[in-house]
């Protein structure tokens, strides 16, 4: 192992030509789709379901990284999950809502990924790599279970007589719940992961997560949410009545042992996914900065990088704190992605990354807003609208609050009942 | 690519000078600085690590290369057993390092040799200057240029170990460029206060103040020869130090902190169990991560001369100052009155930390 800094080149070249879609195809289309609501990006999904198909896999996932084919050929380092920050980013600073609309499977299929057999994911995933994009999504939250999972309600019973597991519920806050679920012509067919009991007698040890495919009977998108930003990701409200999907669509074992490995392999997938969720936070941020500096620079006001602190203006030192913030936060979801990619552990460094990213994002954003004074609240700007984005990266994927448990019981070496 | 482990050799270097900075370092810390004085013989096992000797090429006597991320690591290591400590014994950097990387072959040959064989011995430079406004970049101290020879005016601050000092590096203003002279010690026109600096923190470490009335140095004295130097690395490597150095002040604070939290009980329960506790080392810790990246991206960037790499630099010590101060307050905070006293380190390590903000300077990597 070593200290290195030198951005592989891969990573480089989709930076590149991800920074051309974010232009042409995000940000030239991000006031529009803020403000028309559950509108449907159909450029953007399309373009990049194509693209995604012509380069591999069909979506953002990292693909598995084999062993090169010649023995002799020196073994390069992975770099699955490095390079998907760097193109999540890419994208969030294009539209990071516009980003949430990328199709391939986002989270459910994570979860896919993460915790099903190797017949499962050739069932469920092979979709993303067809003719046309498809969808997929997590149900998690419950209008009583938020950053809380073990509340869950949402129930599933076998039904032995069929074979099949029969599940009751309501989940909120299900991003690209609809496109995952009600089936679009020029869409292929999505699945949802819910998440569920199959006994409630064992708490965590008893929740599992079922594949509902597109279309399935009893299952009814209640609601699309109304949001502060991210308006043209739809957020879901789902209701599930008597849903019957086949017994093999549980990921993970059917039976409960009265422990919690099982519901603890399920957070682990937020060790793979949290880092990503900050690298999105990050590109608004770098977003926000970007225009900051550009605009202070039309109307001459220069940043004296090099200067001690006292003789700075109180516009510099914001600025220059701003850039630390936002160097040193995305050094950290590298190298939470860089520990994910050579199998490392990184509970810690994954929820670090979250933190900082959730405070970087929101700051950044609420300062240049506030440094622009009148320009930075008008909506001639996509600032204002960065800033509403921006605020999510604290609450998604486990709010700030939330990842700060999680680093302080890792450095504490506290469990969950110590440290509640 | 990226990665972000020490190698080998540089894990070795870490695991020595982490021991010594757990096992001799830390133990006395305290008792030097009520006592204003660090042992002779602990800063001379600090510098028999070898720290600076393996930056030195065998050309010039020392058995390595210099590089500032090995030089970040060693220098948060020693940090973290004691500030004062890591300073004297890095002292003699301040004169190497400055040579080594902007230094005329001439220069090279004639001093280095002579700072890293053997014992440590008395080293220093003159940066600082004793205004609100300090700025390394606009120094008040001059050098005038006549008759092949340079005239340096001028009052310093902060220069360590001054008094005892063989040969002393003096950063000056020559036509609004920062460059170094190299001044011996019976040099005529300057004159050491007797009395030592007294300040907030590092009382252990013997700091003066430095006055040149009109000091002649022959060109040859220059920092790189005739041409000069660009002091922008020089600079760059000061500022990593002092990042570094913040690192490990900060680390020592949260340790202890934490430490400290998981034994102290209040309510019936521990108080790191409590999250008004928990949550501030879990944020004092992100910090420190946030920063250590920094600083070591800025290192890399220096030691692979890219571009970015001197504004980086700025970046990690303007940002690990501030999360010195942020730590290390806290630590005192979770303490509470405990951590007040004297009785234990964190308020030594708070007034500590907040001297990374205007300390630049004092150490190099």
């Amino acid at each position: 192992m070593t200290i290195e800094f030198e951005s592989p080149k891969p990573i480089a070249q989709t930076q590149f030509v991800l920074k051309t879609v974010a232009e042409e195809m995000m940000r030239s289309k991000s006031r529009y789709f803020d403000e028309h609501e559950h509108e449907i990006p159909w450029d953007y999904i399309e373009f990049m379901h194509t693209a995604m198909k012509t380069t591999g896999g069909g979506s953002l996932a990292p693909k598995d990284e084999k062993a090169e084919a010649d023995p002799n050929k020196p073994k390069r380092p992975p770099i699955g999950y490095q390079l998907l920050a760097a193109q999540i980013e890419t994208l969030a600073w294009g539209d990071v809502g516009m980003y949430l609309v990328t199709p391939g499977g986002g989270l459910g299929a994570a979860a896919v990924q993460a915790a099903a057999s190797p017949e499962q994911k050739a069932k469920f995933l092979a979709r993303f790599g067809g003719e046309k994009p498809a969808f997929a999504a997590m149900c998690m939250t419950e209008a009583g279970a938020g950053s809380d999972t073990s509340a869950i309600r949402t129930r599933a019973v076998l039904d032995e007589k069929t074979n099949e597991w029969v599940i009751n519920g309501e989940k909120i806050f299900v991003t690209a719940g609809d496109k995952s679920f009600n089936s679009y012509e020029k869409l292929d067919r999505g699945f949802i992961v819910v998440w569920a009991s199959i006994d409630p007698s064992a708490g965590r040890a008893g929740m599992r997560a079922f594949v509902v495919e597109s279309g399935t009977p009893g299952v009814k998108i209640a609601k699309l949410e109304h949001k502060m930003g991210i308006r043209v990701s739809d957020t879901a409200a789902i209701s599930l009545m008597d849903v019957r999907v086949p017994f093999d669509h549980i990921l993970g074992s059917p039976t409960v042992e009265k422990t919690t490995t099982g519901f603890k392999g399920a957070m682990a997938t937020f060790d793979a996914t949290r880092p990503l969720v900050a690298a999105s936070g990050l590109g608004v941020a770098r977003a926000a900065l970007e225009f900051l500096k550009e605009k202070l620079k039309e109307n001459g006001v220069e940043i004296r990088y090099g200067l001690p602190r006292q003789k700075l203006s109180n516009i510099e030192r914001e600025v220059i704190d701003m850039d630390i913030m936002l160097k040193s936060a995305w050094l950290m979801v590298l190298k939470a992605v860089w520990m994910a990619d050579n199998k490392k552990s990184n509970a810690l460094e994954s929820s670090m990354s979250k933190v900082k990213s959730g405070d970087v994002t929101t700051k950044i954003t609420q300062k240049a807003v506030e440094i622009m004074g009148p320009l930075g609240y008008s909506r001639e700007f996509l600032l204002e609208k960065w800033f509403r984005d921006a605020k999510i990266t604290d609450i998604y994927e486990g709010t700030g609050q939330i990842n700060r448990l999680v680093v302080a019981r890792q450095i504490l070496g506290y469990s969950g009942s110590e440290l509640r | 690519m990226y990665s972000f482990e020490p190698n080998e050799e540089q894990q070795m270097l870490v695991d020595a000078v982490g021991k010594y900075a757990s096992t001799d370092l830390r133990p006395a810390a305290r008792e030097a600085e009520e006592s204003r004085e660090l042992p002779k013989k602990l800063v001379g096992k600090g510098w028999e690590l070898g720290v600076l000797q393996a930056s030195i090429p065998d050309a010039y006597g020392g058995f390595g290369e210099r590089s500032a991320v090995t030089g970040a690591l060693a220098a948060e290591e020693l940090a973290f057993g004691d500030l004062a400590g890591a300073f004297a014994i890095g002292a003699p950097n301040l004169f190497a390092l400055p040579i080594l990387l902007a230094g005329s072959e001439e220069q090279k040959k004639e001093y280095l040799p002579k700072v890293i064989e053997g014992e440590w011995r008395p080293y220093t430079a003159a940066l600082i200057e004793y205004s609100f406004d300090f700025d390394p970049s606009d120094l008040r101290t001059t050098a005038k240029f006549s008759n092949n020879e340079y005239c340096i005016s001028g009052e310093k601050a902060f220069v360590p170990f001054a008094k005892d000092a063989e040969a002393l590096i003096v950063y000056a203003n020559l036509d609004g460029r920062t460059q170094g002279f190299i001044v011996t010690k019976n040099a005529a026109g300057l004159t050491i206060n007797n009395e030592r600096e007294n300040l907030m923190g590092l009382n252990a470490l013997p700091l003066y103040r430095v006055k040149l009335d009109n000091v002649t140095v022959s060109a040859s004295d220059r920092l790189g020869g005739a041409s000069g130097h660009d002091f922008e690395p020089v600079l760059a490597s000061m500022r990593l130090a002092s990042a570094a150095a913040a690192l490990g002040v900060a680390r020592a604070a949260f340790e202890y902190s934490r430490d400290y939290a998981k034994e102290r009980e209040a309510f019936g329960v521990k108080i790191a169990q409590k999250q008004a506790v928990a949550f501030m080392l879990a944020e004092m810790r992100t910090e420190i991560e946030a920063m250590r990246l920094l600083t070591w991206e800025a290192a890399w960037k220096l030691d692979n001369a890219k571009g970015d790499a001197f504004s980086e630099a700025y970046l990690a010590s303007v940002g690990a100052a501030d999360m010195a101060m942020m730590v290390t307050d806290r630590a005192v905070q979770i303490l509470g009155g405990h951590g007040y006293i004297r009785e234990h380190p964190v308020e030594m390590w708070m007034r500590n930390g907040r001297g990374f903000a205007m300390l630049t300077g004092l150490a190099m990597v």
